[in-house]
């Protein structure tokens, strides 16, 4: 693609915006992981490697990594299916998510869950569970604890525009908007539901025109723009230490493959991810770096790429060489 | 609460306004109501002739009495446990309804469920459960029916303000607004759910601020105005008559007794039983008749006697009624042909 | 007669009563335009039109609560939870709006809820459970675990004629690895009637769903040992089919209850039960249980296979109360 010509995507800057140098190839280097790592489990799932269903956020990167880069030390944050790139943000290693999708016993669960369904208390992870907002109300649980201890400090999850339908989106956010609690919902409006579209899952557009509805404060962004979205996860994050409530941010991006790898998605009009696909966040995000001088060259980004290469190739060789688990372990931990 | 009432009291114009049958027919409907709880609250369950539990609707007469009195004979109701005005409405009789609060046979789940726990679907009437919202999907599965079999009839559903808190309430308005189906959603905002007032049941002032998100029109209506709740729900029922699709009508109240018969309201600031017993429905609807002449306070006497006088007698009827039999008690979990 | 696998007599099941029965309607997740997530509603919408075959949102309470709705004034819905371990999320509309609208005030719910339950995929804790058990004590509810082709299509077409509340369990391990040759005339398999799968005089497997399938593995091992197994599939499992589960017993006086669903609680419990009070002076040994261990159900391969019970386990245990 070509970045001169003017009908290009181009990211627009929000006003106000801090970040130094470091922090804007951070933010590459994140979503340049996301992506690479998720091709990589593409790879082994076609080799047979995978066990289960593979899911992908291509094209969705910008709103995991500009949201998670948001936090501070101390915050929670929950994933959902598409939101690999929040968790490498938060540090968990791409040889943890290759083990666990490859059923391995070095994976977080050791094989007893699967994709990203895992989390680690201490370290502000909270593992999802298959039914899609049930993380709301758990999250707004944690909210509520910062707001007893008075931490400095916010719970942030994310939910599709299917699970905006569910029994537990409406009573977590009630509840997180009743309490005033540090709570940030990321709305990932990408258009598709498995197969619904959100026309068929909601009767508006927007979203977020519900956030008033629980007295949270509402914001619509560009999904695919980094730093629009990292923006507004500070500000929200800002208003939420502030004791204003919780902040519902609309995310407008879009799901460019089948729900999962066995989905050709043939009930997505092709034009519409032909559109999507002009829009892309990492091409995106490198025509921004290259024409705002935050990197001298392709070079420089060359070199960040290289450095993931290796370590996804690293971590799949880690992956992969770890065995299944002991069967023994199966009944380990139903209680403490 | 009052400071976050966002209702206009004073509205004095309509798009609907009652002829002067519809409002002796309203008065008449709302004074039964209150006739009929209050002797079942006041009297028959401080007597001990009540088995379990009483919630009744008084301050709220008006919500049920308004809206019912549009119903079409083909259209079904999902009450909730203060719209003794509905059953009324749709012709289930004083007698069937004590005989439910004591119990009996007769009663309308002859005896299996207690006090407003009760429908029929000869009438249309849909029974309410325990749990709270859970008529809202129930609601717009009927209204989907009628949709799909190309019917004009419209479902209309019941709630407090406490039960919009639950899932179902949120899934089930949602579904409707996505086909457009025939279904109103009343909500009856008494300000208190038990013992939770409302700024710990929503972070908003109106429910109603929760239809934007729905993509249907949201009315806050003052609850104790009758030809208020007589205009708002005709005109949400039209609508919903029409295909334009649902609509929530916020009806702003006050409880003016206890969750239920033993709750003595304890954390409910006195004055706004006060505030509240100044907006009365019934007197409020009697004045303006008075005012304007379509009754006299010798008519409004009789009728205050004609209503003494149903529940006397249901309640006779109802005791004289036998309670059902110990060993019917495993008969109709299923199809008994 | 045609070949036809256990996924597709589900479909003809639910497709040959809406072809007979306008009321009949399907909703659920992605089972318009996609044809259900396992292709159970293939094509229906086509033939029946989005009035009929109903994408909703993810909503498994408004789902049943609309279907119940809708069967009050009349209709016949069929609800798809896209995997029935969401069924938790509907838990409150079955159980306490569905169950008893009868018995309070005599008003019959005519719905179905289906969904594929089961392990041996490596689906993992969310997409392999077996539920009946959260149901089995709600009375109102009806519970019917098919085991074959000819089962899940009769038992669809008996569940969806069936004036109460129905929940169907297919076990998505046999959706295309069970097909038989099915009658072209319409045909329905009674609820609350349990089928001998294997003639057996030494020893009793009462089972359902796809252990059926284990249970007959076993018993064709233990047949090489002269150890002569019958098989009972219960099919339905609310209400129990107590006198077949009485006469196996009676006949080879030793038996074993084995299901997919954890030990603790299950739904064998009440199967043993009835046999310990009434048939308990024909038994010659101990009744055995076999069933995963109390465990959610575990997603890596070992794991699961570890969890679910094995031909091997249940040969070994019928060989030792077979010797009893």
């Amino acid at each position: 693609m070509n970045p001169s010509t003017s009908d290009a995507y181009s990211l627009s800057v929000p006003a106000g915006l801090t970040l130094d140098r470091t922090g804007f190839l951070e933010l590459y280097y994140f979503m340049a992981l996301n992506r690479k790592l998720e091709e990589r489990l593409g790879h082994l799932y076609r080799q047979g490697k995978v066990v289960g269903g593979l899911y992908s956020s291509l094209g969705q990167e910008a709103c995991s990594v500009g949201s998670a880069y948001a936090l501070e030390r101390g915050d929670f944050l929950a994933p959902m299916i598409r939101n690999l790139g929040a968790l490498m943000v938060r540090g968990v290693k791409p040889v943890d998510v290759m083990a666990q999708y490859c059923a391995r016993a070095i994976g977080p669960t050791r094989g007893k869950d699967l994709n990203v369904h895992f989390g680690w208390v201490d370290r502000g992870l909270i593992a999802p569970i298959s039914v899609v907002g049930a993380l709301i109300p758990v999250m707004a649980g944690i909210a509520l604890e910062m707001k007893m201890k008075s931490k400095p400090n916010v719970a942030l999850t994310y939910i599709g525009d299917g699970g905006m339908s569910t029994t537990d989106f409406h009573e977590g956010m009630n509840f997180a908007g009743v309490h005033r609690l540090p709570f940030i919902l990321i709305v990932e409006n990408n258009g598709y539901a498995y197969s619904t579209p959100t026309s068929l899952q909601a009767n508006v557009t927007d979203l977020v025109t519900r956030a008033p509805g629980y007295g949270a404060y509402g914001e619509s962004v560009d999904g695919n723009n980094v730093l629009a979205v990292l923006d507004a996860v500070r500000r929200g994050r800002a208003r939420c230490l502030a004791g204003e409530g919780p902040v519902m941010i609309e995310a407008r991006t879009f799901r460019r493959k089948g729900h999962a790898e066995h989905d050709d998605a043939g009930y997505v009009p092709r034009a519409l991810v032909a559109e999507w696909e002009k829009k892309d966040p990492l091409d995106a995000y490198r025509r921004y770096l290259l024409a705002n001088h935050t990197v001298d060259s392709e070079q420089d980004i060359g070199e960040i790429d290289a450095k993931i290469a290796v370590i996804l190739e690293d971590a799949a060789n880690e992956a992969l060489a770890a065995p299944f688990p002991d069967p023994s372990i199966a009944r380990e931990n139903v209680y403490g | 609460m009052a400071d976050r009432q966002t209702v206009s009291a004073k509205k004095t114009h309509y798009v609907h306004t009652p002829d002067e049958k519809s409002k002796l027919d309203m008065l008449h409907f709302m004074k039964l109501t209150r006739e009929i709880e209050d002797r079942i609250e006041r009297k028959l369950y401080r007597q001990g002739r009540i088995v379990g539990g009483v919630y009744v609707g008084r301050g709220q007469e008006a919500i049920s009495v308004g809206t019912a009195i549009h119903m079409e004979k083909d259209d079904v109701v999902a009450p909730s446990h203060r719209d003794m005005g509905v059953f009324l409405m749709r012709g289930i009789t004083a007698r069937r309804i004590i005989a439910q609060y004591m119990g009996r046979k007769t009663g309308l789940t002859r005896g299996r469920d207690g006090n407003m726990h009760m429908g029929d679907m000869n009438y249309n009437v849909i029974a309410f459960v325990s749990h709270l919202g859970d008529n809202v999907p129930v609601a717009a599965g009927a209204a989907l029916a009628f949709k799909q079999r190309g019917e004009q009839r419209v479902a209309l559903c019941y709630n407090g303000e406490g039960a919009t808190s639950r899932g179902d309430w949120h899934e089930g308005i949602n579904f409707a607004s996505i086909h457009k189906l025939p279904v109103v959603f009343f909500i009856n905002n008494n300000a208190y759910a038990y013992s939770t007032p409302m700024e710990l049941q929503m972070a908003v002032a109106d429910v109603a601020m929760r239809a934007p998100g729905y993509g249907i029109p949201g009315e806050v209506v003052d609850g104790n105005d009758i030809l208020a709740v007589y205009d708002s729900a005709k005109r949400a029922i039209d609508r919903a008559r029409s295909g334009a699709g649902p609509s929530i009508v916020e009806y702003k109240t006050f409880r003016m007794t206890g969750h239920s018969a033993h709750d003595d309201a304890g954390y409910v600031p006195p004055e706004l039983f006060e505030e509240w017993k100044q907006k009365d429905p019934i007197v409020r609807l009697e004045q303006a008749m008075l005012e304007d002449g379509t009754v006299t306070q010798a008519r409004l006497d009789a009728m205050q006697r004609e209503c003494a006088l149903m529940i006397d007698d249901a309640v006779d009827w109802a005791e004289k009624q036998p309670y059902p039999a110990g060993e019917d008690v495993t008969r109709d979990v299923y199809f008994e042909g | 007669m045609a070949v036809t696998t256990y996924i597709d007599a589900i479909r003809e099941g639910i497709w040959e009563e809406m072809e007979k029965d306008e009321s009949v309607f399907i909703l659920g997740e992605d089972v318009g335009i996609y044809g259900g997530a396992f292709k159970v509603t293939r094509g229906m919408l086509d033939r029946f039109g989005p009035m009929r075959v109903i994408d909703t949102p993810i909503s498994e309470s408004a789902i049943v609560g609309a279907a119940i709705g809708a069967s009050l004034v009349g209709m016949k819905p069929v609800c798809e939870m896209q995997f029935i371990d969401f069924i938790s999320c509907a838990f409150d509309q079955i159980v306490n709006f569905a169950a008893k609208c009868r018995y309070r005030w005599g008003a019959g719910v005519p719905i179905v809820v289906r969904g594929p339950c089961g392990g041996g995929v490596h689906g993992g804790p969310f997409h392999s459970q077996n539920v009946e058990a959260y149901f089995f004590n709600v009375p109102g509810l009806k519970i019917v675990c098919p085991s074959t082709a000819y089962d899940a299509k009769g038992l669809m077409k008996a569940a969806i004629r069936d004036p109460d509340p129905v929940l169907y369990f297919e076990h998505k391990y046999l959706y295309r690895r069970i097909k038989e040759d099915l009658p072209a005339e319409d045909f329905v398999v009674p609820i609350g009637k349990a089928a001998i799968r294997r003639e057996g005089e030494d020893l009793s497997i009462i089972t359902y769903g796809a252990m059926v399938y284990r249970a007959l593995e076993a018993a064709e091992e233990l047949a090489k040992e002269d150890i002569d197994v019958e098989v009972l599939d219960l099919r339905s499992i609310l209400p129990l089919d107590e006198e077949a589960i009485l006469a196996t017993a009676k006949k080879t006086s030793k038996v074993i209850m084995l299901h997919e669903a954890t030990l603790t609680g299950g739904a064998g419990g009440e199967v043993v039960a009835r046999i310990a009070e009434k048939a308990f002076e024909y038994l010659d040994g101990p009744i055995v249980r076999i069933a995963p261990p109390d465990t959610p159900v575990p997603y890596s391969p070992p794991l699961e296979e570890a969890f679910l019970p094995q031909v091997a386990d249940i040969v070994a245990r019928a060989r030792k109360l077979a010797n009893y």
